[in-house]
């Protein structure tokens, strides 16, 4: 029996061996992506254009602008006239207009005196870039007011990220979304492709039992996405360097669970499809897209509509991204992350037996 | 030109006659139009704050009020001990802690009173530093305030902001345009590759090979099914932001058009170029997965361009999505018009004309 098995799961791993391509895609890709994410993308908004409007440079509004010009939020671009504010704007040649009151300097020290004064200084931001507006207003009044606000009443800490890199946010994301797809891509394909082209009949029809050729179409996937596993946790601790601090097993195991439930995920798809252009929509297209929105891998759950705060729950990426947070940038140990597990499994537990019962019903 | 409107007539039968891809075709980009906006918000908001509260006077109680009355933070929890705080830190319920020194009533007339300190949880640096100068903000305001209740020396507010394009600073107006092209890219992009890579697969391309029609005939005859429902859906995008969400062009709805016709034909004849790399389904939908993920993230749909390193800004300017996102999003908020957008729409010429060039010259007829 067990040899029946064992030469199944040896032809399914020679099918894939033999399409050097295709593997080296499955294996190149998600490396790729984990670089350029890491690397590339900050949600921190820094390199803003300004410009400002002062009818009179006086030192005041020179030392102001010398004070922004050597911030590294900010970009100065020059000096411009009051009626091109609309234009630099529209055009997206700044981001911000600074513009200072005429008797600049004679009103500051008013202000610092503590002789109540109308507004001296007014922004004029692009609304049209929210976060990019919202953070610029925040930075200049911090920089321009110094002194006469607040703020040097405040100390702040930043916890688990000092540095505010944007790569701890999105390597736990990146990997709740590659692995998903991935994993459900390949099974779901493999066993549709068999159906279409016919070859499942001839295989259906031998004495091996249905539960285990889809076993063995899922033992050589589960070890590819294992590689690509060890690979990812490689490259997010050494190139990356986010801090695998919840101990590197915990991660290890949930990343397997997860696999699991990938997998089971493919071969759901792989029941209901029929041709494999709708598994690959529906495991690319049509699960893409609420993974990408509803994970919580870029846009915070807490922002959106109730309805959609709930709906977020049956999507698996949701509680695997929250784990692999907690354990890799908080610290926290596989125990901590219990609830997440148990809802992982029981997810897991129910693709796979949905999948095995409509894989069997289809038999008959 | 008769097998050109056959085979037309061919490609518009076989897309019609799909039931899955033709439901595919109207549920998904509806479902981005209407769902997306709710959910692609990055805008910082419901920041959960828990106040450490040393004082208990009537200063750390107002600031504890305007907390709970501002718009973006939510007062989760109220207590004297850090460490229980701190728990609820690490257990994600509360993002931000402030805690309020002792005294601090009593300091507000001396000049250096202790500092009011501020512990964010950072794993998501934006929320981590918006959030924190949300919290400022509030704070800062109840101060302000409070001294010039008292007569103290007063501070006033010596800076006004101006939201130029869109004042009450909504995300979903900045979302919306951008969102439109993740709808050419899967309706014109997607669609056509996976069609020609399926024919490939099963072998019916050979039997078109052994044709007399040209290979510019057959790709465009593949191509203009998906163009046309490409417009269309554009279109009813277009009406769906209107009633739903109120946002109309500001700039002229020809400079739209023009661009998304650029884009849709730059985007069909990259992912043709891919197609004719590719033998099998399962491989140009991982290469189309990269290329929609590396566009997704890196053409400043929902993150910016310019807080990008130097090199990856560079690497921004040969994605041809970072175009027209720019285009849509300046004409639709901010009205921008044709002339002052010259230099994306050369550009965006320029790829269409390339990748369809491309398409052509490496779509082989013999195998």
């Amino acid at each position: 029996m067990n040899n029946n098995l064992l030469s199944l799961i040896k032809k399914e791993s020679l099918h894939i061996l033999r399409d050097k391509r295709t593997m080296l895609i499955v294996m190149l890709i998600p490396v790729l992506l984990m670089i350029i994410f890491g690397f590339a993308i900050s949600t921190e908004v820094n390199n803003i254009n300004i410009a400002v409007v002062a009818s009179e440079r006086t030192d005041g509004v020179k030392d102001a602008v010398s004070r922004i010009a050597h911030n590294d939020y900010f970009t100065f671009c020059g000096y411009i006239d009051q009626d091109r504010i609309d234009e630099y704007l529209r055009s997206g040649k700044v981001g911000t207009v600074i513009v200072f009151a005429s008797d600049f300097d004679r009103r500051m020290e008013q202000i610092y005196a503590g002789i109540p004064s109308k507004p001296i200084i007014q922004l004029i931001v692009d609304g049209s870039n929210v976060n990019t507006a919202s953070a610029s207003i925040a930075y200049l009044q911090e920089i321009l007011l110094g002194r006469a606000s607040q703020q040097a009443m405040f100390e702040t800490r930043m916890l688990f990220n000092p540095q505010m890199k944007s790569a701890y946010n999105f390597v736990p994301g990146t990997m709740g979304l590659i692995f998903i797809l991935v994993c459900a891509i390949m099974t779901s394909v493999s066993i549709v492709r068999e159906k279409e082209v016919g070859t499942m009949e001839v295989l259906l029809v031998s004495p091996v039992r249905p539960a285990k050729i889809v076993f063995a179409k899922m033992v050589p996937y589960f070890v590819i996405s294992c590689v690509v596993l060890i690979m990812i946790l490689l490259l997010a601790y050494f190139m990356l360097h986010v801090p695998i601090s919840g101990g590197v097993w915990g991660i290890f195991t949930l990343s397997l669970l997860y696999l699991l439930l990938s997998l089971s995920l493919g071969l759901l798809v792989s029941t209901v499809a029929k041709t494999q252009t709708a598994a690959l929509l529906i495991s690319g297209m049509v699960m893409m897209i609420p993974i990408l929105l509803l994970s919580g891998m870029l846009f915070p759950i807490e922002n959106m509509p109730k309805f959609f705060e709930v709906l977020s729950n049956i999507v698996p990426a949701r509680w695997y991204i929250d784990a692999i947070r907690k354990m890799m940038i908080q610290g926290s140990p596989l125990i901590a992350v219990w609830k997440e597990s148990v809802i992982l499994l029981g997810m897991t537990v129910a693709f796979f037996g949905l999948s095995l019962i409509k894989f069997n019903d289809k038999l008959e | 030109m008769r097998p050109f409107i056959v085979l037309l007539q061919k490609e518009f039968t076989q897309i019609l006659r799909d039931t899955f891809l033709t439901r595919l075709m109207i549920i998904l980009p509806m479902a981005i139009m209407l769902i997306a906006p709710l959910l692609a918000t990055m805008d910082v908001r419901n920041v959960n704050v828990a106040v450490v509260d040393l004082d208990c006077s009537t200063t750390s109680q107002r600031i504890m009020s305007h907390i709970k009355a501002s718009e973006y933070l939510t007062l989760i929890k109220a207590t004297d001990k850090f460490d229980l705080a701190m728990q609820e830190l690490e257990s994600g319920t509360v993002d931000i802690i402030v805690q309020i020194p002792d005294h601090l009533e009593r300091d507000m007339t001396v000049s250096t009173p202790e500092k009011i300190s501020i512990t964010a949880n950072a794993v998501n640096a934006t929320k981590g530093s918006i959030g924190t100068q949300y919290v400022i903000q509030t704070i800062a305001h109840t101060l302000i305030e409070l001294r010039n209740d008292k007569g103290l020396n007063r501070l006033s507010e010596v800076l006004t902001v101006q939201n130029r394009f869109n004042p009450t600073l909504n995300y979903r107006h900045y979302m919306i345009p951008a969102l439109m092209i993740l709808i050419f890219i899967l309706v014109c992009g997607f669609l056509p590759a996976l069609n020609i890579v399926k024919e490939k697969e099963i072998g019916t391309i050979e039997q078109i090979n052994v044709t007399p029609v040209s290979r510019f005939t057959f790709i465009l005859s593949k191509l203009i099914p998906y163009w046309i429902i490409g417009i269309l859906v554009l279109i009813a995008a277009m009406i769906i932001t209107w009633l739903v969400y109120g946002l109309a062009p500001a700039g002229s709805i020809w400079v739209i058009f023009f661009g998304a016709v650029l884009f849709i034909l730059t985007i069909s004849g990259f992912s043709l170029t891919i197609a004719n790399f590719s033998d099998t389904m399962q491989q140009i939908m991982f290469v189309l997965f990269f290329f929609i993920m590396i566009f997704i993230l890196m053409s400043g749909l929902i993150t910016p361009i310019d807080s990008m390193p130097g090199w990856a800004q560079k690497f921004t300017y040969i994605l041809p999505p970072r175009y027209i996102i720019d285009i849509l999003r300046s004409v639709y908020l901010k009205g921008t018009t044709l002339a002052e957008l010259w230099r994306d729409f050369t550009a965006l010429g320029s790829f269409a004309v390339l990748f369809n060039i491309l398409a052509a010259v490496t779509y082989k007829k013999q195998a």
